[in-house]
């Protein structure tokens, strides 16, 4: 299935988890927060949570701001 | 450094904001440094204890030699106030406040900034406006980027936001503060928290403002831009400080002509 990550197609199995993703974007462990199709996943379902084939999912983190 | 002075002065009430208390007044953005090291070193010397991040994409500042923003700036150590810099729709800056939360793991002090366009980044207040109604109906406790109308600011004062923000001078200009009257006006009329946030360009603009009764500015191009940044964010410390001690001491009224300081009397000549 293809999902859109933070503005590109990405390829996953099907049955991937946000948990896959992170793991796939070698994020694993970092600081981030993920939403789905506009709304936020909390880090305590990513491992359960099953993306769907056109989902549209952001991955974010801190950088510089002011 | 100077020293202490021998005499005790009565000590200063710290800043509050949204219940917790803050002893520095000046609070600073982690944007436009050389490097991760420049920011650490400039904040540390800044002395403040509020920091702005900005929320991006994981593929957009992501250098693999650098560590993570967050742990040079600490959450343990610091208060992060993540922005929403670069969202021109109070929908964007919804979106970005909840990634935030989400980020720092249920840390819901924010500071909103709605834009309006490039070319001044002036705020967009009526889609602030917008944003900060939502955002505050969901618990997130809100310093507000603002334009200078003090009824604007009243209005977000009145609506929840827990501390007014209003601009200087556009973002990133240097240019000091523009409007003192109105920012004047907005400090007398504000039960909550006012800080000057962009414009600054140097010390004796943080001071001015500080003189003017703000209760903190907040800054990040005039030490990031400095040719020694780690230096300005000393001086604007200092200048802070020295604004905050001015306006606390309350400065002589202004007179059009001169008004000798030796006395008159007993003069031989």
């Amino acid at each position: 299935m293809q999902v859109q990550v933070n503005g590109d197609a990405m390829e996953l199995p099907s049955g991937a988890t946000v948990a896959t993703l992170i793991e796939q974007m070698a994020l694993a462990g970092k600081r981030l927060a993920v939403e789905v199709n506009e709304d936020i996943v909390p880090r305590s379902q990513h491992p359960d949570f099953v993306l769907s084939d056109g989902d549209r999912v952001e991955v974010v983190h801190a950088i510089g701001g002011g | 450094m100077s020293e202490t002075p021998a005499i005790q002065l009565p000590e200063d009430k710290p800043l509050e904001i949204a219940g917790r208390t803050y002893q520095s007044r000046l609070l600073v953005g982690t944007g436009k440094y050389r490097d991760m090291m420049e920011t650490g070193h400039a904040i540390e010397a800044s002395g403040a204890e509020i920091v702005t991040v900005a929320v991006r994409r994981t593929n957009l500042g992501q250098n693999p030699d650098e560590p993570n923003l967050l742990d040079v700036i600490s959450p343990e150590h610091y208060t992060i106030l993540p922005n929403t810099a670069g969202c021109y729709t109070a929908k964007d800056a919804v979106r970005t406040c909840k990634l935030a939360r989400e980020l720092l793991d249920g840390h819901d002090l924010v500071k909103l900034e709605v834009l309006g366009e490039e070319k001044t980044l002036y705020p967009n207040m009526t889609e602030t406006l917008v944003a900060a109604e939502e955002l505050i109906k969901d618990g997130f406790k809100i310093m507000v980027y603002c334009s200078d109308d003090p009824l604007l600011a009243k209005r977000l004062e009145e609506m929840g936001c827990v501390a007014i923000m209003p601009l200087g001078a556009p973002i990133g200009s240097g240019l000091g503060i523009q409007n003192r009257y109105n920012i004047r006006l907005i400090v007398e009329n504000a039960s909550v928290p006012v800080l000057v946030d962009a414009g600054v360009g140097t010390a004796s603009d943080a001071t001015i403002a500080m003189e003017l009764g703000c209760d903190g500015v907040l800054m990040n191009t005039a030490i990031a831009q400095a040719k020694d940044p780690i230096r300005m964010a000393n001086a604007m410390r200092l200048g802070i400080e020295a604004g905050r001690e001015s306006y606390l001491a309350g400065r002589m009224p202004k007179k059009l002509y001169a008004s000798a300081s030796s006395p008159i009397d007993g003069t031989f000549f």
